[in-house]
């Protein structure tokens, strides 16, 4: 989910919430990526938690990201989305209360074969109305809240997942046998060959329950779920148009991790992991990486590639992705395309599609 | 064609008459003038309440309100979040900076509804980024900026020594108001995590928790669409106005109404030969009423222009008066809508629609071919006169009813209307009865020819009559009301303000150097610490108060109603006094409990006593000012009354004023305040006495009309008294004494009526429109000055009439027998 760093960050919290903030690609003319004072992403931090679970203000970008794949009863599936930003619009002393440089932004989608529903709320630091806490952990703004029910602070799971807009609720509890995954190379994630990177951990095992409201019916659900948890300081190379990203729960029980960030001149940046069900994550090399798009569909008003082919010889996995619900259009203030996906081939499987900058 | 041609005859009647004609268009000018002249001052100030209120909370927006205190803690804020609450948190205050008061509003954007209030949102990303910089930005509209010679980026710092983020022109910002993020206005305003309200996002939020569940009683939920304080509080006045407006209205109906009915009977003949040459009934009507529509919209716009400069002229003085009255900004440059002219227009047809209905029935039902009869007056009049007291008496029994049993201030008003109409109605009635008393003692045909026709011109007359009983009758009301007020008001100015000098210092720790410094003085008597805060009780914004404990209040500060050893229980805290609109507002009574939230816990109090607090829109509780201090320990100790040895305010002005910098809004003497209180008041009354001049002067012209109308119409009765012998001269005398005989009459009995309706302003209207009661003062050399001018008035207006009779040929008088109509 690394190219979330760039754009919708810097397009909508630079752009619209926060204070002085570099021009995208400004600080790019050397090797690396300049945080512009915020703290640096190292290769080889190692990432600890809980302590990692909550915010680093210290960097100027960060998100608690889940999605889910939802069926009920009946067989009808749904995709949910979750996510909370939080951006420092100023390095240094973040200041307290009003004076705070950190600012929020919380989305939520409800996604079926037939609609897509969603939400966005804002929030400015400091006075509690949005933030994240450890022991336990608890993720909110406003009334929409990701909360730990279990008494181990390091764990991500159980937890209680409530979000509400005008058309759509839910409220799902996720749990989890098993320990976080470190995504890239032990957390540390290149999103360029110029030297952007992020800190960047998932945990892909949830498994699902709850009920959704649509339409003023509740329904209960389950599925499999997938936190993603990204910080980093820099902006995304000037070059980079937006990018395409799919998390995947096979069925074998392994999961996947993909992106690739297009360039204007045609010279795309792949990366993926490969997550076996041990929880071991593996670097996918990127000359090892094929995403096709299959073909387009219109939303709102521009062609948008919602299916795909997908190919990791390496990992002897061939398969199409079709999405649920093609509009899974997210018209908030920073547009994207957001939904729930299903993969057939070498293997079958079920995942999440991002495609931004269409 | 025919429509057209009848019309021109119609209309050549003007041409022959056109002191008819002017007559005619000033009753209707004046009436639409007066009535929409008021409408448009009504109306800007309701615009510029309505612009005030929807500043960030109020008309349109549903908003949360502190339940108790003046401010709420922020960690409600999250609290109501949390809950599902789409709120935006909002702080209001007031900030010196130099010799201005200016409001600040801190606003948080994010949260902000977007209809809320003119300011930087989520849809404008470079305006948000400069207003959420760490440095932020005061927003200021450019004509506010200019008016008080600030620039844009320029840093304002408040007298209290805080400084505000640099300006920043908000083109559509409200005049007078400044707007800072809410993080720098709480600062600015010294209101570290408070805030003064919720505005709640209309937007479809998901489900939210109960509000008492979240917040308790700390907040109540005020809808959309409820009425503002200043609303609330301006609504009598403009009740006022618009009374006011329509009395005028009425009253040059009154004109229009004879002027239309001269017109009739003048036209009498023509009319006839018109039906006889073949012109339906229902045709003529219609021409005329095109007529009527035709030279209604003619003095209409003249009307609506001449309304616009009464508007103009008065706004300044009204805007004053609501400036010092309720601390609402009105601006006073008049901007007129559309819908003014159109109301305006329509209330002009319409009127002088109704002051012709009579006279059209009666070209509808015109007898072609009968000649004119002598009028059978008598019969008549009996039937008229009878009709007439039977509807008097049952408006008078309406108005008594609505006296006994209403309560707002629209009932007030109801009894004021009942009581005018009902006596003017009687009017023609009582002037009949003394009529016939003053015929049977007198001795000799002429005499008693005079009474006999004096009662018969009584039909003709009385509108007029009536016109000027109601406007003679609201003169002695409104003057002796004022006059009452003014009286009353001097004095309780007099014991309120029993200090010599009054000094504010915003810095407590100024302030109490200042005052170490007062205290040394050998020629200061007293330094009187006061202190204020505010509360609400009740849902209504009430002022805490603080004098100290000394015999110059004890001694000098009027109580309406007390109880013993009251202000030793205000020292101990015991006891509170209660301002008397307050208690009437919230029904507490003397020696009864209050409950104020103070930041330190519930007060509860006796009231000991209840006070008068004119002019003051928001009820007020008087305490102890140490007590305050206790229980409001951020009120801080910032007022003083200095009571000064005789001779000496000069000198401790000048020093005060040298050694430590007081400006003229710091310190002010005892001469001044009261100088100023006054000058508010005046002011506050000067529309009213405009307006009321104004109603005289259409009454005049209204009897002036009449007599013309008469003049005309009563040749036939005077030409055998003529033929009898009597000159003409001896006749126009004899006009002129019988006019002025009823004149005098209306004029005696609108003395009594105008105390009734003073009574009836000071003790009905009064009381629900402002919360006071005042003692009752007649005035007698007042009430002898309004009968001369009266008496003068109606002199002018029989004068030429009776001239014309008095040099009429004799071929006049002759021809009256020769064509009788």
């Amino acid at each position: 989910m690394s190219a979330r760093i760039a754009a919708i960050a810097f397009t909508v919290l630079a752009a619209i919430l926060a204070g002085p903030v570099p021009s995208r690609g400004q600080g790019f003319s050397g090797l690396g990526a300049d945080p512009g004072g915020f703290a640096p992403v190292v290769r080889g931090r190692a990432l600890i938690f809980p302590a990692d679970h909550g915010a680093h203000p210290e960097h100027r970008i960060e998100w608690w990201y889940l999605t889910a794949n939802l069926k009920d009863a009946s067989g009808n599936s749904y995709g949910v989305q979750w996510t909370l930003f939080r951006q420092a619009a100023m390095p240094g002393a973040q200041g307290e209360g009003w004076s705070t440089q950190q600012l929020w932004m919380g989305h939520a989608a409800l996604t079926s074969a037939t609609t897509h529903r969603f939400a966005e709320k804002f929030a400015r630091g400091g006075v509690g109305q949005a933030g994240v806490e450890t022991k336990p952990f608890s993720a909110f703004i406003d009334n929409w809240q990701m909360k730990a029910l279990s008494p181990d602070p390091s764990a991500l799971a159980p937890t209680e997942l409530t979000a509400s807009g005008k058309d759509f609720a839910y409220r799902l509890r996720l749990d989890s046998d098993r320990g976080v995954v470190l995504q890239g190379d032990a957390g540390y994630s290149v999103k360029s060959e110029r030297g952007q990177a992020s800190y960047y951990y998932s945990q892909p095992y949830l498994s699902v329950t709850g009920t959704i409201v649509l339409d003023g019916k509740t329904i209960e659900v389950t599925g499999q779920g997938w936190i993603d948890r990204e910080w980093s300081s820099q902006p995304l190379a000037s070059d980079q148009t937006g990018w395409d990203w799919f998390s995947l729960h096979l069925e074998s029980g392994e999961k996947v991790m993909l992106f690739r960030l297009r360039h204007a001149d045609g010279k795309d940046f792949y990366a993926g992991n490969w997550i076996g069900t041990d929880g071991k994550s593996e670097l996918i090399a990127a000359s090892a990486i094929a995403m096709t798009p299959l073909g387009t569909t219109q939303v709102a008003g521009r062609p948008i590639p919602t299916a795909w082919r997908i190919a990791i010889p390496s990992r002897g996995l061939s398969v199409e992705s079709q999405p649920l619900n093609p509009q899974s259009w997210m018209d908030t203030r920073f547009q994207y395309w957001e939904g729930p996906v299903t993969v057939k081939g070498t293997q079958n499987g079920i995942g999440y599609l991002e495609m931004t900058g269409y | 064609m025919t429509a057209l041609w009848i019309m021109r005859v119609l209309l050549s009647h003007w041409m022959r008459h056109r002191m008819q004609l002017a007559t005619l268009l000033i009753g209707l000018m004046s009436a639409t003038a007066l009535w929409s002249g008021v409408q448009a001052i009504n109306q800007q100030a309701r615009t510029s309440y309505d612009r005030a209120a929807s500043a960030f909370g109020g008309g349109n927006t549903a908003m949360l309100l502190p339940g108790d205190d003046v401010t709420v803690p922020q960690s409600l804020f999250a609290t109501l979040r949390r809950a599902g609450w789409l709120v935006s948190p909002v702080l209001e205050g007031r900030v010196r900076i130099g010799e201005r008061s200016v409001r600040l509003i801190g606003i948080e954007p994010l949260s902000l509804p977007r209809d809320a209030g003119p300011a930087p949102g989520l849809s404008d990303a470079k305006l948000l980024q400069g207003f959420l910089s760490p440095g932020g930005q005061t927003l200021i509209a450019p004509r506010t900026a200019a008016d008080f010679g600030w620039r844009a980026d320029q840093v304002l710092t408040t007298e209290s020594g805080e400084r505000l983020p640099p300006l920043q022109l908000a083109p559509d910002l409200l005049p007078d108001l400044l707007v800072a993020d809410i993080g720098f206005a709480q600062t600015i305003l010294r209101q570290p995590d408070r805030i003064s309200r919720f505005l709640i996002d209309p937007a479809p939020g998901g489900e939210r928790l109960p509000l008492a569940q979240v917040a308790g009683s700390q907040l109540r939920l005020v809808e959309a669409g409820s009425e503002s304080d200043l609303q609330r509080l301006t609504a009598s006045f403009h009740l006022n106005l618009t009374a006011f407006g329509l009395l005028s209205f009425l009253v040059g109906l009154f004109i229009v109404h004879s002027a239309i009915g001269l017109a009739f009977e003048q036209r009498l003949p023509m009319l006839r030969t018109l039906r006889a040459c073949g012109v339906s009934a229902s045709r003529l009507v219609s021409v005329l009423l095109a007529e009527l529509v035709m030279l209604a919209l003619i003095a209409g716009v003249a009307g609506l222009a001449c309304g616009y400069l009464i508007a103009s002229a008065l706004l300044p003085d009204v805007a004053a008066s609501l400036r010092g009255l309720y601390g609402a900004a009105v601006p006073g440059q008049l901007v007129i809508q559309p819908q003014w002219w159109i109301a305006g227009l329509a209330m002009c047809v319409a009127g002088s629609l109704v002051a012709a209905a009579g006279a059209l029935v009666r070209v509808l039902r015109l007898p072609l071919l009968v000649s004119a009869q002598p009028y059978a007056w008598q019969l008549s009049q009996r039937r008229w006169l009878i009709g007439q007291a039977l509807l008097a008496t049952a408006i008078l029994i309406a108005a008594l009813a609505a006296f006994r049993f209403g309560t707002s201030l629209l009932t007030a008003f109801a009894v004021l209307a009942g009581a005018l109409l009902g006596a003017a109605l009687l009017l023609p009635v009582l002037l009949n009865v003394m009529l016939r008393t003053g015929e049977a003692m007198s001795r000799g045909p002429v005499a008693l020819w005079a009474w006999a026709d004096s009662r018969q011109q009584l039909s003709g007359l009385s509108l007029a009559l009536m016109a000027l009983l109601l406007a003679l009758a609201v003169n002695v009301g409104v003057g002796t009301m004022v006059g009452s007020f003014s009286k009353t008001f001097l004095r309780w100015l007099d014991g309120r303000l029993a200090a010599d000098i009054y000094l504010v210092v915003p810095d407590p720790n100024r302030a109490a150097g200042i005052e170490a410094w007062l205290r040394q003085r050998p020629d200061i008597d007293a330094v009187l610490p006061a202190a204020r805060a505010d509360v609400r009780i009740g849902g209504e914004p009430v002022e805490l108060f603080g004098l100290a404990d000394h015999a110059t209040y004890r001694d000098l500060w009027p109580l309406l109603e007390a109880r013993a050893n009251v202000w030793d229980g205000v020292r101990d805290g015991r006891s509170v006094l209660v301002s008397e609109q307050l208690g009437r507002r919230l029904g507490i009574k003397l020696g009864d409990r209050v409950r104020l939230p103070t930041p330190s816990g519930d007060w509860i109090a006796e009231v000991g006593g209840l006070y008068a607090d004119y002019g003051n829109p928001k009820g007020q509780i008087t305490v102890n000012t140490d007590q305050l201090l206790q229980r409001f320990v951020a009120a801080g100790r910032t007022r003083f009354g200095l009571r000064v040895k005789s001779g000496a305010i000069p000198e401790v002005m000048r020093e005060l004023e040298s050694t430590f910098g007081l400006g003229r809004r710091d310190l002010a003497d005892q001469a001044t305040v009261k100088a100023e209180s006054q000058r508010i008041f005046n002011r506050t009354f000067a529309v009213t006495s405009v307006l009321n001049a104004f109603t005289l002067g259409v009454a005049g012209v209204a009897l002036f009309t009449s007599l013309l109308t008469l003049g005309q119409s009563r040749l036939p009765q005077l030409a055998p008294l003529w033929a009898l012998g009597v000159t003409r001269r001896r006749l126009a005398v004899l006009e002129l004494c019988k006019t002025m005989l009823l004149a005098l009459m209306t004029a005696l009995l609108a003395l009594p009526l105008g105390i009734g309706v003073a009574w009836c302003l000071i003790e009905v209207v009064n009381v629900k429109a402002f919360g006071w009661r005042l003692p009752l003062e007649i005035f007698p050399g007042e009430l002898a000055r309004l009968l001369l001018v009266a008496m003068a008035a109606a002199l002018v207006a029989t004068l030429l009439p009776m001239l014309k009779l008095g040099r009429m040929r004799p071929v006049a008088l002759l021809k009256v027998f020769a064509d009788e109509r």
